[in-house]
């Protein structure tokens, strides 16, 4: 990876342009609209030609790290290999051109993607049907939440505005809560970090609209008591929400809809194998158990009697649709989106089952808990591991255990230690992204590592021998890892100032 | 593997999890299928899709998108990278967000944007949800109801769940209705309208004292706009809002179905601690070279949890890098060309479809490339007709009108032939 | 070794308040703005708006955190350092001399239920 330090601005050479639109077969322009509704000044993009924007963005691209460049042992992230049969499914020509409004039956082969989809989720997870309206995983929460509070609101139980959280749990579950009208409760958990069902008891009420957890949770332990919570909260009248988050191990194993879990959502950029695009796209489908399938936000996509698809419950159609439209949809939690969902990415996670297919689909989650156990195990003399006991998919380690810090005799301290960010960044050295750090927050010097069923034992043995080494660093002298890291495009950004004075736009640089 | 996890089986490994909790069956999918079979089976999918000439925009527009776009947006580097959290090795991705970032502020007029949202109408949901926040003790928010309905459901969604109160502007002449907007302020309780640049009609419109009637009462203005139209009409900027929201599609991102596409939300210096969603900021690394990271992280979920600004956590990194591309090799006056085009291209449409008789004016205002006719004929009849001839159009609104879109893509002789087919209907 | 000022109290929170009449000045304690790191940006409350002992009246950002501010008194809250909102980095370089607001408090007896000197320097264990 070579630094390269050029901005788009800054190719801008008057005059110049990259593309091609053909003759001009018209004379009329914008000019004649009105000038009070037209921008005084032409806007201000650079002018640059095709070869420019070419070179500039691949040279960009080679100060970037992929899935495709190397090892991504982020936990919670689930960065496994992005099949490239999804890459050319998502981009035939074909479904790239549909509009999203066009009539149901001009759109049978669309449609049936929704349809086969939402049975192929089911079936994994032991629910009765799925919306994929949510982009994301947040969006996905968000959308449960809602189904939640509206089947509480619609039985007239309007009292119930709070959601019980673990203290384990990511934050975009408290944040969901909260953009959904949700008070947050939080249930502790107990040393061996599984929620503690002491605690639980005492919170339950019919004011507990239900509870959000992840299985395994964020430490990568499968909550063995999930029988017993789900009868809990189910005894109260609350509901149970899956944070899809962690499904990678339970793919082929197990299924949330057989632990009592009545909503869940899957980031479908992460167990169903679609790229995670630097941040995005995702999809987040939302699947339910049958009672609250009325909920789904729509519109959704549903079979007739006579075998055709036909989406429901969309907004703004045609008048003479409209009765026929909302039928079955008056219970609906809402629409979450603008039309459905992310097509494209669910179009590659449909290939990726597709690819894996029943007998493949119960190699998943074994292959993945079998690698994360197997890097815990060997690497747990150099780095702290709080919870000792078999993992799930990933699990956590709280720092090193020699961090090559050293107090002076009065108790001063004479050498700071390295800490996880340190490890992170002299990992970046040896040519593999980091794990995910300082998460969950329940250990201080967390390093979150999941492998995923798709990394050879070659590539995890490897991941092994740099860790090791990097450990042997720290105790030796840490100033090399507190410097690194020394072979990427940049050493460490200053973040105090990017916060302080934020330059947040080209035109804003002096 | 397994002895040194000290297990005897892979099964072993799940021997914390209740033994009736384990699924035993088999599952209901289909038997794994090779890369060919994949490929047959989405061919025979594809087949059973109508590629239609599309002539309906209403949120999706089918826009020129050039060869390189794609191009870029599949190199590896870009597509399998994860969120930029570890800057040293996301440069790539960090720079691509800043000139984004950029370009929306240059489309705008505004100050900050974010690095991408899912879409338009959760966008203006969020940006209904921020009202509230950025203004004194004011809660409600006013909503035109010459948004587009996807946005307006959207917003009410949202609304429903978080409490903010809402009141649906009516429209007047085809606008929302300035009249209704100052009523309303009256009571004093408004904390923002919300209001579109170009309409559900296709109606371009005029927005003078809105921003004015809206500050005066110490509440906000936020614009619903499409960023392609930008680059030829009034920027938010100069209409005097504080908050723009709406969706990229228009840059170039095929229609795909409804996605995925990218929204976009821009506002003023004084609201970024409000704004949701990431944000890269440029600053130097330690041996002073300049750089680029993610910042402003505490508003974000991951530090606030259920303080931060919004739960927004993935966005649409890729489609930012999409459009970016798209507006590079474009440049102004190629957006402006392609609004040209599709102003002249959609004109046409709605001068010939006049003649024809069959339709009649709604509205006497400004369009750009979008716009509606009542249809003085069944329904029915016309989409038979016009599906037939292999066109999308005509779409049916809640009103009963009918609503047209041509863009640059749509030529004098694919025109001609719809009219044709109009005129035999 | 963090600085503790004697003469001062302090709440379980690390705010600390000098009490003057019946104006009580706060800010955050050494320990505290060193947990914090590089103070970014401090969201602080108006003039005149009231406060209620433990309730939070405002936030002080650093790159990876975002620390709620909790009030140690109830009242008005009558004066806010202007310095900070164009460099809170004033908080981290002298904790005590950077005071985030001044209370005119409604209940001047609440201060006897703050730590001393003594008791939050065994708090936090120096």
């Amino acid at each position: 990876m070579k630094y390269y330090d050029k901005l788009i601005f800054e190719l801008s050479k008057e005059g110049r342009v990259g593309y091609s639109l053909g003759k001009n077969e018209w004379t009329s322009t914008t000019d004649e609209i009105p000038a009070g509704l037209r921008r005084s000044e032409a806007v201000g993009l650079p002018q640059v030609s095709e070869v420019d924007v070419v070179r500039h963005y691949t040279n960009l691209s080679q100060m970037n790290f992929g899935v495709d460049t190397g090892f991504y042992p982020l936990g919670s992230c689930t960065m496994k290999y992005n099949p490239k049969i999804n890459e050319e499914i998502a981009g035939m020509k074909g479904f790239l051109g549909l509009h999203p409004l066009q009539p149901a039956s001009t759109v049978q082969g669309a449609l049936e993607v929704y349809y086969n989809m939402d049975k192929a989720l089911s079936a994994i997870t032991g629910m009765a049907s799925f919306t994929f309206d949510p982009c994301a995983g947040a969006h996905g929460e968000l959308t449960g939440l809602m189904i939640m509070r509206q089947y509480h609101i619609l039985n007239g139980d309007l009292k119930r505005t709070k959601v019980i959280v673990p203290d384990s749990a990511h934050g975009t579950n408290p944040a969901s809560a909260a953009v959904c009208g949700l008070e947050v409760v939080v249930v502790k958990s107990k040393a061996d970090g599984l929620v503690d069902v002491n605690d639980l008891k005492p919170l339950l009420g019919d004011d507990i609209a239900g509870i959000m957890m992840t299985n395994p949770n964020t430490l990568g332990l499968f909550e063995k008591d999930i029988e017993e919570i789900a009868a809990l909260i189910h005894g109260c009248g609350g509901l149970l929400y899956y944070d899809g988050a962690n499904m990678n191990p339970l793919i082929g194993v197990a299924r949330p809809g057989d632990m009592g879990f009545d909503i869940l959502h899957l980031n479908l950029h992460k167990s169903f194998s679609t790229p995670h695009g630097g941040g995005g796209p995702g999809s987040g489908p939302v699947g339910v158990c049958g009672k609250l399938v009325p909920y789904l936000p729509v519109p959704k996509v549903v079979k007739d009697e006579y075998g055709q698809f036909k989406v429901r419950g969309r907004a703004g159609v045609g008048k003479s649709d409209v009765r026929k439209n909302a039928d079955g949809c008056e219970k609906s939690a809402g629409e979450v989106s603008g039309f459905l969902g992310n097509f494209g990415v669910i179009l590659r996670a449909y290939a990726y089952i597709l690819t894996l297919g029943r007998e493949n689909v119960k190699l998943v989650g074994k292959y993945a808990t079998l690698g994360a156990n197997y890097i815990k195990e060997s690497l747990k003399e150099y780095y702290k591991l709080p919870i000792p006991t078999v993992c799930k998919h990933e699990f956590v380690y709280d720092g090193l255990v020699n961090d090559g810090s050293r107090k002076a005799a009065d108790g001063t301290t004479e050498r700071e230690g390295a800490t996880t960010l340190d490890v992170a960044k002299r990992l970046l050295d040896f040519g593999f992204h980091a794990p995910t750090i300082y998460f969950p927050l329940l250990f201080h010097q967390a390093i979150m590592i999941e492998p995923t069923e798709t990394e050879s034992i070659e590539t995890m043995d490897a991941f092994i021998d740099v860790m090791k080494e990097i450990a042997l660093e720290a105790a030796e002298d840490p100033a090399i890892l507190k410097s690194a890291p020394h072979n990427a495009p940049i050493t460490r950004p200053d973040e105090t100032t990017a916060a302080r004075q934020p330059i947040l736009k080209y035109q804003d640089e002096e | 593997m397994l002895d040194r996890v000290g297990v005897k089986s892979l099964d072993d490994l799940y021997s914390d999890v209740p033994k009736d909790v384990i699924f035993k069956g088999e599952y209901d999918l289909p038997a794994a299928m090779s890369e060919q079979e994949v490929r047959d089976f989405f061919e025979s999918l594809d087949s059973k899709d109508e590629k239609l000439k599309v002539f309906v925009g209403q949120g999706a527009y089918d826009h020129y998108t050039p060869s390189v776009v794609p191009y870029i947006t599949s190199r590896s580097e870009f597509l399998t990278a994860y969120t930029p959290y570890q800057a040293e090795i996301s440069q790539g991705t960090l720079r691509y967000i800043f000139e984004y970032q950029s370009m929306i502020c240059a489309l705008t007029g505004l100050d900050i944007s974010n690095a991408s949202m899912y879409d338009g109408p959760t966008a203006a949901a969020e940006a209904v949800k921020m009202a509230p926040t950025c203004t004194k003790r004011k809660s409600r928010v006013l909503v035109s109801s010459s948004l587009l309905p996807n946005v307006i459901k959207t917003i009410q969604t949202y609304s429903y769940y978080h409490g903010t109160e809402l009141t649906l502007i009516p429209c007047k002449d085809g606008q929302t209705c300035l009249d209704s907007v100052k009523a309303e302020l009256a009571r004093n309780d408004v904390a923002g309208l919300i209001a579109p640049s170009v309409n559900r009609y296709g109606i371009v419109e005029d927005l003078t004292g809105f921003a004015e009637a809206v500050h005066g009462e110490g509440g906000i203005f936020i614009e619903y706009c499409d960023p392609s139209a930008l680059a030829v009409l009034k920027t938010p900027a100069e209409w005097g809002a504080d908050i723009a929201v709406g969706d990229g599609q228009s840059l170039g991102i095929p229609m795909s179905f409804g996605g995925p596409y990218v929204g976009f939300m821009a506002c003023r210096n004084e609201y970024v601690r409000k704004l949701p969603g990431r944000i890269v900021g440029e600053t130097t690394d330690t041996e002073g070279r300049r750089c680029f990271c993610l910042t402003l992280q505490a508003r974000e979920q991951h530090i606030r949890r259920e303080k931060a600004t919004s739960n927004i956590c993935s966005n649409e990194s890729l489609m930012a890098l999409f459009v970016t591309v798209y507006m590079s090799l474009m440049g102004p006056k190629g957006l402006k060309e392609v609004n040209d085009r599709s102003y002249a291209a959609a004109h046409y449409l709605h001068d010939e479809l006049l003649k024809t008789g069959k339709f009649a004016e709604v509205f006497d205002k400004p369009f750009l490339k979008e716009f509606v006719l009542k249809p003085l004929m069944p329904v029915e009849r016309l989409h038979i007709k016009l599906h037939d001839g292999g066109f999308f159009a005509a779409l049916e609104t809640e009103e009963g009108y009918v609503s047209f879109c041509a863009t640059e893509r749509r030529t004098k002789a694919e025109i001609d032939a719809l009219v044709a087919l109009v005129k035999e209907a | 070794m963090s600085k503790v000022i004697e003469g001062l109290r302090y709440s379980e929170d690390h705010e600390w308040v000098k009490v003057e009449g019946n104006i009580a000045t706060i800010g955050i304690t050494d320990y505290a703005q060193k947990e914090l790191g590089d103070i970014t940006y401090a969201d602080l409350p108006e003039v005149d708006d009231e406060v209620e002992a433990g309730d939070e009246f405002g936030a002080l950002e650093s790159v990876k955190a975002s620390s709620e501010l909790l009030c140690p008194v109830s009242g008005k809250v009558v004066e806010v350092n202007p310095e900070l909102e164009d460099a809170p980095e004033k908080i981290n370089e002298d904790a005590y001399e950077a005071w985030i607001i001044k209370v005119e408090m409604s209940d001047p007896a609440q201060v006897d239920a703050l730590l001393d000197a003594a008791a939050y320097k065994a708090k936090i264990g120096e």
